[in-house]
């Protein structure tokens, strides 16, 4: 189940991460993170809920700022950009919402296509079209093309909503809790399409979640982030599975893996 | 005892008020942000349409049967005023003031702050608190732009026309109660309204409603757009939104009355 790490290029940091503080209010979530994300790599952010980890996401993605620190992505430190500078990183950045946030008033194929038709403009209807069927085969959902967001289950919406990001090809995809809310087969046909999306279209993928058994399937690192700094970065295997670490051990035991 | 409750409802009231007006301080930010971002390309000519349909041509049965209903109610409660003096004959063109100058231009807004902004308020709301205007910003649009700007020139564009539509179906409704009981004919009934009406009268009401759909229009996108609090957070910015709409819809309309007189004279 589980894929090979061969794809990861290490000369090649597509994501810096240093000394990066965010509060809010009283609340200090991120307390000096320090990260590097390579080329290709599934980095799995792992911690439990209110500590920070979508936050960070969302300071990659621009949708927040930090208070200090740098966070540099594809080379460029998103805090400094202007508006036009962030919005061209944004087209190569995929986030996937941890509810899907597909366009209520939108069929499927219309959220798929919004992205699409507002990039690039010289693109017919047709091409348009192709594009979008592409991308929900590669989802698995071709057929829910004219179907309304609420026609859809949980896991559809997360497929569409992957698909949505897909479409403008991205370098990189940042999930937020793939498979939060979902059943245990529905959870691991996600886990398979987030590995298919890293094989098919050569991304680098940060993924956001508290699902151990997420983690072990797509991860080729994990990142555990405790009391607001990353503890532990490493292997499933060491950092997880073997820790010592009594935070991360009552973690483990509280998830059924395996 | 009593004292001290007394004191806490007064703090009550005075957070209250606070509150009030750092919301109208915040649409007045929020309104200057919406003609920075108006102007600049791309414009978003097919989501404007859209709204306006939306504003527009949803509104049109409610205001329909309002305005009919206004008509007919109007006019038969003033007859019975103007029979004692014998002056039933000025009927129409009292009417005909009444709906053009005061009627039509409050009423429509006051039908679109109730339809038209909650829904504003709920649905931008509800994507707000479902993370889509954060998608729409991911994916490197505008949402300023394509969900606030696109509404408010709807609300501001839409609501003359229907104060235009309201007041012909009203004139309508009252000549139906004026030719019930006086046969007068539908040329000579339009003839009689329209003798005391000026191009102000048209001209400050048609403006009037431009200022009332901005505004409900600028409130409910502000409400929306920045809810919090989840599901909880969407009825109270529909409510809020309809609210102060409603509020500011009233001070303009005495500001502008008030405008317009001293043209008048």
């Amino acid at each position: 189940m589980k894929k090979s790490s061969n794809h990861i290029d290490k000369d090649n940091v597509v994501v810096t991460i240093r000394d990066l503080y965010k509060s809010f209010g009283e609340n200090h979530v991120l307390r000096g993170v320090d990260l590097d994300i390579y080329q290709g790599e599934t980095l799995v952010v792992l911690g439990r809920s209110g500590t920070g980890k979508s936050v960070l996401i969302k300071i990659m993605a621009g949708l927040l700022k930090q208070d200090t620190g740098m966070m540099k992505v594809l080379g460029q430190e998103v805090d400094k950009l202007s508006v036009k500078e962030l919005d061209a990183l944004r087209l190569k950045i995929g986030f996937s919402f941890q509810h899907s946030a597909l366009y209520d008033s939108m069929t499927v194929g219309e959220n798929l296509a919004f992205p699409l038709q507002r990039h690039n403009k010289t693109l017919s209807a047709a091409e348009v079209n192709k594009a979008v069927q592409q991308v929900l085969e590669a989802v698995g959902l071709a057929k829910a093309i004219h179907q309304l967001p609420a026609e859809l289950s949980g896991g559809q919406r997360k497929r569409i909503g992957i698909a949505r990001t897909l479409i403008m090809q991205p370098a990189i995809m940042l999930y937020d809790e793939p498979t939060a809310g979902l059943d245990p087969i529905t959870s691991m046909d996600i886990n398979n399409l987030i590995n298919k999306v890293q094989e098919q279209y050569h991304t680098t993928s940060v993924v956001i979640t508290h699902d151990l058994t997420c983690a072990k399937v797509v991860g080729d690192r994990i990142a555990i982030l405790l009391e607001g700094q990353f503890a532990h970065i490493g292997a499933f295997e060491t950092v997880v599975e073997n820790t010592t670490d009594p935070q991360v051990q009552s973690f483990y035991d509280y998830n059924f893996i395996d | 005892m009593r004292v001290k409750s007394k004191k806490s409802g007064k703090q009550v009231f005075s957070r209250q008020l606070d509150a009030f007006f750092m919301d109208i301080y915040a649409i007045g930010q929020f309104t200057g942000r919406f003609f920075k971002e108006a102007f600049l390309p791309p414009y978003e000519w097919k989501e404007i349409i859209r709204q306006c349909y939306m504003v527009g041509y949803k509104s049109l049965a409610l205001v329909s049967v309002t305005s009919f209903v206004t008509g007919i109610v109007f006019t038969k409660q003033s007859r019975p005023s103007l029979a004692e003096f014998g002056a039933t004959s000025w009927l129409p063109s009292l009417v005909a003031i009444a709906i053009i100058r005061a009627l039509a231009p409050l009423v429509t807004a006051l039908i679109a702050a109730g339809k038209v902004g909650s829904n504003i308020g709920a649905e931008l709301g509800s994507m707000r608190v479902t993370e889509q205007i954060e998608a729409m910003e991911v994916s490197a649009v505008n949402p300023f732009r394509y969900l606030v700007v696109t509404r408010v020139m709807a609300t501001t564009f839409m609501l003359p026309l229907l104060m235009l539509y309201m007041a012909l179906i009203a004139m309508m409704g009252a000549y139906l109660n004026v030719h019930q009981n006086e046969q007068t004919s539908l040329v000579s009934f339009f003839e009689n309204a329209f003798e005391q009406i000026s191009f102000l009268d048209i001209f400050s009401s048609t403006f009037k409603s431009l200022i009332f759909g901005f505004t409900i229009g600028i409130v409910g996108c502000y409400k929306g757009y920045y809810t919090t609090q989840g599901t909880q957070g969407v009825g109270k910015a529909a409510n809020s939104a309809v609210v102060i709409s409603m509020f500011l819809i009233f001070i303009e309309e005495i500001i502008i009355v008030q405008v317009v007189n001293w043209f008048r004279i």
